[in-house]
């Protein structure tokens, strides 16, 4: 997994809550047994027509937000299935971050397992962001070492992350390696409780 | 005097295998579930890392996705195709278990796990699946991770994980006649929304929950995610411990006696403290029909759809106004005027051989409504079994419902079971998100027997006037 440090991007305003994963990657795309070229199938149902033509009202096709690598969303951003296929498809799509008031559970896991950085900030934020995505040609930067997001315009702003998430994030680690440091831990937990 | 634990303070403290300051825990899983949609990538992941499976027999594998429910044999789809055979062929080089679709216990994986036994109390289960939260039921931590981490407990038979926050939902009274358990969780999103549980692991208590079935506990635990909660849990009682009594994986004579002496244990203590507590009165819940595009969007069929100028605020407003668009809906509109063309009893909410029951009581000597397509698809293909053996296959088709293989089906729609655009269902499903059951399809989600009154009568029908007129 791409170390991510920090990122300076094109902001893209999904003004919406409760934005499930069915949205992100609709189930007809989810046969593939690759990891990768899932970024062509994203908000598929929001940006073609049944004959694949674009949708132009969809704010994503237009050429404004082309090149967009920071998504702001409303509230509950990635409920519902568990695919994995949904930060696939925002990362192979070019989102590096994603900034929402909160975000579902799984789909937060799955961003962090992928190098993208979902960072949850106040509501309040979120629709001065979104506000100004829609307005104007929009940029943003996510500093994670030093847990900032900022603009040249003066707006800045702190966000929690967890320690153990920052470090797997800044370094680009495989959480599998770490834990096989621990193997003799789960050697002496199987001897001891399910028998080996 | 020791302090008084929640089960799933209990179920953390026996899994921990590795604590450290300022890292999640890292917990030991019990069983892994797999299917064919969320695991090629990870075991891609372990062959290119030169990994194996640490624990091939604490994993099970069964292909339940994308199986054709009809001629099952003819895959149409090469990808589908290629995923299924993708499975069967990792399975094969990592030693585990798989019911493929040959295999009489081929199934919804959260319906098998049950089914076999494999499910038990104080378990740690995952799979590469939302719907896990199912297992909960039993007085399992069982929840859905995604492909990276199937991956993970593939390779280390852990996961990494921060305890969870408890919440407490307390369902006190009792359900009136013809309320179910679908109607019980519907009505609880419906009433406090599709976040309230995120970040939470939910406790299912209460006088209401005690007198459920295990199939009924399932439906409940089933949709802990649709409110956001990873897992959702009851602690185990003595009907927990009749229905695992002679399943196939669960021990047997002293063993089994053991056993039941420590899945009882597991029990929240008298005076355990949640982070939060919610309750609810079952008395007041009525059958329940979904109206919008995610599942707290609900309400009584006696009521009628929103109005997004009664909102108390302007996203309030906006998230309504986009549902009833996308759903075809008028403001005001009754619940019981709304037609629809499709019934889908099916998927690992409601496809198990009481909701099946439940349904066939209902068409029992009825015919489906000229307008309405109408499929059943039970959740396994031993419910099948067991239902043919009723007799249950043969009162559906004599109603005019189509009887099929199992399989996850028509609620996501990714094998050939699809809503057509613009076309409504009544599904017994979980999610009635946009697209689900096909591009720009509706669905409304509901009980089984009402489902199947919606299909005799081509529009939604409280299923208790139904039942009444059919008495009298």
């Amino acid at each position: 997994m791409e170390p991510i440090r920090k990122h300076e991007g094109l902001v893209y305003p999904l003004n919406r809550s409760n934005v499930d994963t069915d949205q992100i990657i609709p189930k007809q795309f989810l046969k593939r047994i690759e990891r990768q070229g899932f970024g062509q199938f994203l908000f598929y149902n929001w940006r073609f027509h049944h004959d694949g033509s674009q949708k132009e009202d969809f704010s994503l096709n237009q050429p404004k937000y082309d090149g967009t690598s920071i998504l702001v969303a409303g509230e509950n951003f990635g409920c519902g299935s568990s695919r994995e296929h949904a930060p696939w498809a925002l990362e192979d799509y070019g989102f590096k971050v994603i900034l929402a008031p909160s975000f579902a559970d799984i789909f937060f896991n799955n961003c962090i397992k992928n190098g993208i950085l979902a960072v949850t900030l106040p509501e309040e934020e979120i629709s001065q962001l979104i506000q100004k995505a829609e307005n104007e040609t929009y940029h943003l930067t996510a500093d994670l070492k030093n847990q900032v997001i900022y603009d040249n315009e003066g707006f800045k702003t702190s966000f929690e992350v967890n320690d153990y998430q920052k470090e797997m994030l800044i370094n680009g680690w495989d959480d599998i390696s770490v834990t096989l440091t621990h193997e003799n831990k789960i050697k002496q937990y199987e001897s001891k409780k399910v028998g080996v | 005097m020791t302090q008084p634990k929640t089960i799933v303070e209990k179920i953390w403290d026996q899994h921990v295998v590795h604590l450290e300051k300022g890292k999640p825990d890292l917990l030991y899983i019990d069983l892994h579930l797999i299917h064919e949609v969320t695991s090629p990538q990870a075991f891609e992941g372990l062959r290119m890392n030169d990994r194996s499976v640490r624990r091939p027999e604490r994993t099970y594998a069964t292909m339940d996705h994308n199986v054709p429910t009809r001629e099952r044999h003819i895959i149409k789809d090469a990808v589908s195709k290629k995923q299924m055979e993708t499975l069967k062929q990792n399975c094969d080089e990592f030693g585990i278990p798989l019911a493929d679709i040959d295999h009489p216990d081929q199934g919804i994986v959260h319906v098998i796990g049950p089914e076999l036994g494999l499910t038990q109390p104080g378990k740690t289960i995952v799979c590469g699946d939302s719907h896990t939260s199912t297992h909960g039921a039993f007085g399992a931590l069982a929840f859905g991770i995604g492909t990276s981490e199937v991956e993970h407990v593939l390779a280390t038979q852990t996961l990494w994980q921060a305890p969870p926050k408890t919440l407490n939902v307390k369902v006190n009274g009792e359900l009136g006649t013809g309320v179910t358990a679908k109607d019980l969780i519907l009505a609880v999103i419906g009433k406090y929304g599709v976040r309230f549980g995120t970040g939470y692991v939910i406790e299912y208590t209460g006088d209401a929950i005690r007198s459920l079935t295990m199939e009924q506990r399932m439906t409940v635990c089933n949709m802990s995610i649709e409110a956001g909660a990873r897992a959702g849990l009851i602690s185990p009682d003595e009907t927990t411990v009749e229905y695992l009594r002679g399943k196939r994986h669960v021990p047997e004579g002293q063993a089994f006696d053991e056993a039941r002496d420590e899945w009882l244990a597991l029990a929240s203590d008298e005076g355990a403290v949640y982070d939060h507590t919610l309750e609810i009165d079952a008395s007041e819940i009525e059958p329940q029909v979904t109206w919008g595009t995610n599942p707290g969007m609900c309400l009584p069929v006696s009521a009628s759809v929103p109005d997004p100028a009664e909102a108390t605020t302007d996203n309030k407003r906006a998230e309504i106004e986009h549902a009833l668009n996308y759903m075809d809906l008028q403001p005001n509109q009754p619940i019981s005027d709304i037609a629809i063309e499709h019934v889908f009893i099916g998927s690992c909410t409601n496809s198990r051989i009481s909701d099946l029951q439940k349904a066939a009581e209902i068409v029992r000597g009825k015919t489906v409504h000229s307008s309405v397509t109408a499929i059943v698809v039970p959740g396994s293909q031993s419910v099948k079994q067991q239902a043919e053996a009723e007799g249950l296959d043969v009162v559906f088709k004599q109603a005019g419902f189509e009887w099929r293989d199992a399989g996850c089906s028509m609620c996501l729609a990714m094998n050939d079971d699809v809503i057509p655009p613009g076309e409504r269902c009544a599904s017994t499903s979980n999610r009635n998100f946009e697209g689900r059951q096909g591009t720009d399809a509706r669905t409304h989600l509901v009980s089984p027997e009402m489902a199947a009154a919606a299909a005799i009568t081509g529009h939604f029908t409280d299923v208790r006037q139904f039942t009444n007129a059919l008495q009298h």
